[in-house]
């Protein structure tokens, strides 16, 4: 049990688990034999200096790279370079650093991309929009509302997300991944460039869509306030290679820790 | 603001230059609809044309050269296909084949290229462009052919009781005009109601994004890039049908580039609209403002429509850069 902040929820089984992990980039060593898991319905960060292979780590759990040793197993099925569409399509969802949303679509459009894994009329049916099609519409369209309502967006619905201030766009970008209904969900540090205000509105979404959705969420985030006190268990990485692992309060007495962050004399 | 100023001008501009003509008095009412009937007809063709190039944009990103290749393409494989076989079934074959030509380039050029520059990418399409009609000279010859669409050419008389010495209008314009509204329509259906439409515009804004929410890029790129093989088909036997199929109908294309400049990059709308302004505004200044020119200046005359095009894009880029619909950030061009 963590000491996160809802110290009080109950931690299943593991959802992924990640066994040896090895990723080059030519002769660039991103990830070098990583092996942890993530416990379904717990707050995982992944916290580490600048270039620590944060990054390359969510990329390779939904399927942008390939590693070259190692193996990914999700929901119990060993699985070998899935691409990133079927990641998604078994249930991860992300958010990107530097946000990647669809600038020239409205707030409302934007999300309701993230429900296009789970539309099934056909094509036909949705263009002239007969009755099973319509229906389905209609059922997404109010999920989406739910969402949009969840991480409080109403009154920007029908904006185009290019006008929208960074932190909402942040917020957006989160609402695009809850619309998916992910089993997992795939943080690429949500609070980078938020004021405190926004911080904390988006450590509360975080808390809740944890809660309320049971949503297993693995998180990069450089704040160590936040990671502190919203994570279960947190991964430390420095040059490629893990660290440390555990409670906030384990990772916080390791000596190699303290040592990559503050820096050592050789 | 400025933009909603220009724009206004702009239009103002073209609405009276396209009532001059009628308004001064230079042309009987009659003559002056068949004008702007033929300039529809040729705007149908540009339209169409460039609705390729739009819907590739869109998706990809790419600034697709190789459509006009395309159309000549298409309109090759119907032509020599129809030669042995019914027209129906000729046609049916050619979208066969712009379907495979489209899961080619997905698997031998998107593919390979994905996150590259689009500068990068535009080069390898000038490519395509060239392979096309090499390939398809070499495949279907490089002969004029004649596609026989059944309908008589001859022009029929209509409105007699209305204009003096009535209008002269062609059927297979009035079917290929019919033709090319259905398809604008089955598009626009198409993008703005299914959820392929919405990945369609989703991928067109961000790559990564897209694949991450469990949209496939690739089947997106080949779905595109069908879609556009078959405008391009539909383009190429209108235009074949009329003029025959030639090499010349590649170069159609070029005229496709002003009208979607006029238009918007990533706007339908905006190509249709772009393409019909481009082929009655060349047609009028063909016919009303060279007579003009020619007394004024005393020059040769004529010629006009081949230059209208590009010097009213250059106005557009220079007072309206995103084109009449297109959207603000313009990035990629």
């Amino acid at each position: 049990m963590g000491a996160g902040a809802n110290g009080g929820k109950s931690i299943g089984g593991v959802v992924l688990g990640l066994e040896g992990i090895s990723l080059a980039f030519g002769g660039v060593r991103a990830l070098q034999n990583v092996s942890f898991d993530v416990r379904e319905h717990e707050i995982r960060a992944i916290i580490g200096p600048n270039g620590a292979g944060k990054s390359s780590m969510l990329n390779v759990i939904n399927g942008v790279y390939h590693p070259q040793e190692g193996t990914v197993t999700f929901n119990g099925v060993k699985r070998r370079d899935v691409n990133t569409h079927e990641a998604a399509a078994q249930g991860i969802a992300r958010t990107f650093q530097n946000i990647a949303l669809f600038k020239g679509m409205s707030v409302l459009d934007n999300i309701m991309t993230g429900r296009n894994l789970r539309m099934k009329s056909g094509l036909l049916a949705q263009a002239i929009r007969i009755g099973p099609a319509e229906r389905e519409e209609l059922q997404h369209r109010e999920a989406v509302e739910q969402i949009i309502d969840f991480l409080e967006i109403q009154a920007y619905r029908r904006t185009p997300v290019g006008r929208l201030p960074y932190g909402l766009q942040k917020r957006v970008d989160l609402a695009r991944a809850l619309a998916m209904e992910p089993k997992l969900l795939l943080l690429d540090e949500p609070m980078a460039g938020m004021n405190v205000e926004e911080k904390q509105d988006m450590c509360r979404f975080i808390l809740d869509v944890n809660d309320q959705f049971g949503t297993t969420i693995v998180l990069i985030e450089h704040d160590m306030g936040v990671v502190m006190d919203i994570s279960d268990r947190v991964i430390v990485l420095d040059y490629g290679k893990k660290i440390g692992d555990g409670t906030p309060d384990e990772v916080r007495g390791n000596q190699a820790v303290i040592d990559a962050y503050l820096g050592v004399s050789h | 603001m400025k933009r909603n100023r220009n724009l206004i001008i702009l239009c103002v501009g073209l609405l009276a230059g396209l009532i001059a003509p009628l308004a001064t008095g230079a042309s009987d009412p009659g003559f002056y609809i068949e004008v702007l009937l033929g300039g529809l007809m040729a705007g149908v063709l540009y339209s169409l044309v460039a609705l390729g190039f739009v819907l590739i944009f869109k998706a990809s990103g790419v600034f697709n050269f190789a459509q006009g290749a395309m159309v000549l393409f298409a309109a090759l494989s119907v032509a020599r296909m129809a030669e042995v076989m019914p027209l129906w079934l000729a046609t049916l074959l050619a979208v066969g084949i712009m379907v495979v030509f489209a899961f080619i380039v997905e698997r031998l050029v998107l593919r390979p290229l994905v996150n590259q520059d689009p500068v990068v990418l535009l080069m390898a399409t000038l490519g395509v462009t060239y392979f096309l009609n090499g390939f398809g000279q070499t495949v279907w010859g490089s002969d004029i052919y004649e596609i026989n669409l059944g309908i008589a050419k001859e022009p029929v008389m209509i409105l007699q009781s209305v204009f003096q010495g009535g209008i002269l209008i062609n059927k297979d314009d009035v079917a290929a005009a019919i033709a090319a509204v259905v398809l604008v329509a089955l598009l626009a259906l198409f993008f703005q109601k299914t959820k392929t439409g919405r990945a369609l515009r989703a991928v067109a804004d961000d790559h990564l994004a897209a694949q991450s929410i469990g949209i496939p890029l690739n089947r997106i790129w080949v779905i595109v890039w069908s879609v556009a093989g078959v405008v391009a088909l539909v383009a190429g036997v209108i235009w074949g049908a009329k003029l025959g199929v030639q090499f010349s109908v590649s170069q159609v294309a070029l005229k496709a580039l002003p009208v979607v400049i006029l238009g918007g990059f990533t706007s339908i709308p905006g190509a249709i609209l772009g393409g019909l302004i481009i082929g009655v505004g060349e047609k009028m200044a063909e016919v009303f403002l060279a007579p003009i020119a020619v007394k004024a200046f005393d020059l040769a005359g004529g010629g006009i429509e081949n230059w209208f095009a590009y010097v009213l894009a250059l106005l557009f880029l220079l007072v309206l850069p995103e084109g009449l619909f297109g959207e603000k950030h313009i990035d990629r061009v």
